[in-house]
């Protein structure tokens, strides 16, 4: 539906004061005047490129040689504002990450913002501050954008969509099927910070931590772990939703391949281990906005791991397991005392426990 | 992480893994009390690192799964009444009750919230004087005492709007209960570490000597449980019976004596229904009369629904350690995560749920 659109839907589509009262209106999604100066004021501002300039229906983007990474993503978040982020920067890292997973360059971004009714101004302009900021350190323009209202009540304050185009480089062929056994399984840092940081500041939740969310753009990262793996680099992968259980999971199937995870190797801040043993959650499960999981032919992982070591994004990076041709479609992990299990995918959400 | 690491050392673990094989002459079975310690065993492998002669069966202590359907459905009903929010711990959303759960009471707009504390309910209740705010007190004598705490609070403060749906269950009459079965198959007890650091291990004493059993107060790593199942396989071995405590980190003999106290002030021993298991009497608490206007099951007047299990759930038995999870025909087929046919499955203490998601691999025929 476009602006147009839902105002239809108004009995009466009165013009409003622009800011009123510092929050959003229904008439800033009504395709009018208003709608136009929210764009101006707090889009365009930050947003600013000579792509979206024109403020056209689409943006014209030069079209370069190599292969198109297409990706989209839509951000709910609850609290909007985290320790490390909030739900702007979020939006612009996770697109940016998806193409980078793809072996992508970012290319440019769309933002698509469904605001509710009553939402404050100021917030508003706080989450496209973080967006400008974070496409700015990505290296990616957002080019192109929308804005709905939903009435109070309809909405949680903000949601917001970004897709993006990348070009992947000739020679890059990463994809989610090209595990091989040997290969071995690396990891950026320490795992489980976003969810962790999120669920600190969740209504009802709280507890006291100086946990920040891991949110990063990674192309940067990415671009260097290729440069040093090329070919040789066979998988990569973002652990966000579902975390590290729920990404190995899937590449073991799309690979038909087992993959064996050591526990002991695996990176975990102390606060992070010990929230979870009191949530009873397993950091496996948990959410992650700045990690890449890498599956690298062995001959070449320890330049990788190298390259990865040498960025600020990568500086804590550690091999975390290998690939193997037994059990396809599984992940076991060694246990600390020398046992050995299933690492199944999460069935729904997890949830706190009860002792 | 102190209090972990130390306890999951792969050398000691190396060690006691030896040392029981060491001691062992005979088949012996144990069971261990607590769902929490059953997850232990499978996640990190340690019922597949012991000699074959030890065989672990799993006991009843989930609170999820032994919680009785009749009061997931109270729940529900209440759940589902707008002027009600209604919290619980996490891993009560997912329990099948005889139609539904919690969490498709909440998807259909019932205000159902997670807590970690029930003492957060309470501030819920302060918060908003207008609606009904209930907490599902589900739990052995572990979760009690905060509970306890809650609803003495909430009187204290004459909060009206505060309730409980109460299903505490206890340990030594379910483990009375499971001895003298003429099926029983458990030869000694771990018994829950937790639950002793708040009710001590005075209880435990005359059913060790009355049964003539061994019973390993025993705590929640893997070095605790190797150590629990060293000692208890070696007094098996030595004929010895009585009660021994490897979990002294944590447990005295008396308990928590401030603990007992509010338990005593709030709660009254009752006959309580165990899930798949059935009534075992004097197994329960509820609030005493003094209590009563903080009662969700008066208040709300649920006290009449009652409901069937699913006939092909054998909770009771995997409960009781008559059978294992992977012995059950539905088991990964018929039963999973996501379509539970009983609370084993889904509870994050449940034993079906831990063979489910560790170990499903191994144990298939």
């Amino acid at each position: 539906m476009s602006g147009a659109d839902l105002a239809k839907g108004l009995a009466c589509p009165v013009p409003l004061p622009a800011d009123a009262g510092g929050t959003v209106l229904l008439g800033h999604g009504g395709g009018g005047r208003m709608t136009q100066q929210l764009i101006e004021r707090v889009f365009l501002q930050a947003f600013k490129n000579p792509a979206l300039e024109p403020l056209h229906d689409g943006a014209t983007l030069p079209v370069l040689g190599g292969r198109l990474a297409f990706s989209t993503d839509a951000f709910v978040v609850r609290p909007l504002f985290f320790p490390g982020g909030n739900i702007g920067s979020l939006a612009v890292h996770g697109t940016v990450n998806d193409l980078a997973m793809c072996g992508a360059r970012p290319l440019a971004l769309s933002a698509s913002f469904i605001l509710e009714e009553g939402f404050p101004m100021a917030d508003l302009k706080r989450i496209v501050t973080a967006m400008k900021e974070a496409a700015e350190e990505a290296g990616v323009s957002i080019v192109t954008g929308d804005t709905k209202v939903v009435d109070r009540g309809k909405g949680d304050g903000v949601f917001i969509t970004t897709s993006g185009v990348g070009v992947i480089p000739e020679g890059v062929t990463i994809a989610p099927d090209r595990a091989r056994p040997g290969d071995v399984v690396l990891v950026n840092g320490p795992i489980a910070d976003h969810g962790i940081a999120i669920l600190s500041v969740r209504e009802g939740l709280e507890f006291d931590t100086t946990l920040e969310s891991d949110s990063a753009a990674l192309n940067g990262l990415v671009e260097a772990m290729l440069a040093a793996g090329g070919a040789d680099v066979h998988v990569l992968r973002d652990p966000t939703r579902g975390g590290v259980a729920s990404a190995t999971n899937e590449i073991a199937v799309s690979s038909k391949v087992g993959i064996v995870l050591r526990e002991t190797a695996l990176p975990l801040r102390e606060q992070v281990r010990g929230a979870c043993a009191i949530l009873g959650f397993d950091p496996l499960y948990v959410a992650n906005e700045g990690k890449c999981l890498a599956f690298v032919a062995k001959e070449r992982a320890a330049e990788v791991l190298q390259a990865m070591r040498a960025h600020p994004l990568g500086k804590d990076a550690v091999a975390i397991g290998e690939v193997v041709a037994a059990n396809p479609g599984r992940v076991v992990m060694e246990s600390r005392i020398g046992g050995r299990r299933i690492v199944d995918m999460l069935s729904g959400e997890q949830l706190p426990r009860i002792c | 992480m102190k209090y972990v690491d130390e306890y999951r050392n792969e050398a000691l673990a190396r060690r006691y893994v030896e040392a029981i094989g060491q001691k062992v002459t005979r088949p012996w079975t144990l069971m261990e009390i607590c769902g929490g310690q059953t997850h232990t065993l499978i996640k990190f492998g340690i019922d597949r690192m012991l000699p074959q002669e030890i065989t672990l069966v799993h006991g009843p202590g989930c609170p999820v799964c032994v919680t009785p359907i009749e009061k997931i459905d109270q729940a529900l009903a209440i759940a589902a009444r707008p002027e009600v929010i209604f919290t619980s711990f996490g891993d009560m959303l997912r329990v099948p009750g005889s139609q539904d759960d919690l969490l498709r009471v909440k998807a259909r707009g019932g205000d159902v919230r997670i807590v970690y504390s029930p003492l957060d309910a309470v501030e819920l209740a302060r918060k908003n004087p207008e609606r009904e705010v209930v907490f599902f007190a589900v739990g052995f004598e572990t979760t009690a005492p905060a509970n306890a705490a809650a609803v003495w609070q909430a009187k204290r403060e004459g909060l009206k709007n505060f309730s409980m749906l109460v299903s505490h269950v206890l340990v030594p009459p379910a483990m009375e209960a499971l001895l003298s079965s003429p099926e029983n198959v458990v030869q000694a007890f771990l018994a829950a570490g937790h639950v002793c650091t708040v009710m001590g291990f005075d209880d435990y004493e005359p059913i060790a000597a009355r049964y003539k059993i061994p019973i390993v107060v025993t705590g929640f790593e893997p070095i605790d449980l190797l150590q629990g199942i060293h000692m208890a396989v070696t007094a098996l071995e030595e004929g010895r019976h009585g009660v021994e405590n490897q979990y002294a980190r944590s447990v005295h003999r008396e308990g928590n004596l401030a603990a007992r106290k509010i338990l005593d002030e709030v709660f009254e021993v009752c006959d309580r229904q165990w899930r798949g298991v059935g009534p075992i009497p004097g197994s329960g608490w509820q609030l005493k009369p003094a209590y009563a206007e903080h009662d969700a099951t008066l208040k709300f007047e649920v006290g009449h629904v009652r409901a069937d299990e699913s006939p092909e759930c054998i909770a009771g038995l995997i409960l009781q350690g008559r059978k294992k999870p992977h012995q059950c025909p539905a088991f990964g087929t018929r039963c999973t995560p996501e379509t539970p046919l009983g609370a084993p499955m889904v509870s994050t203490e449940g034993a079906c749920a831990a063979y489910h998601q560790y170990a499903r691999d191994e144990v298939r025929p």
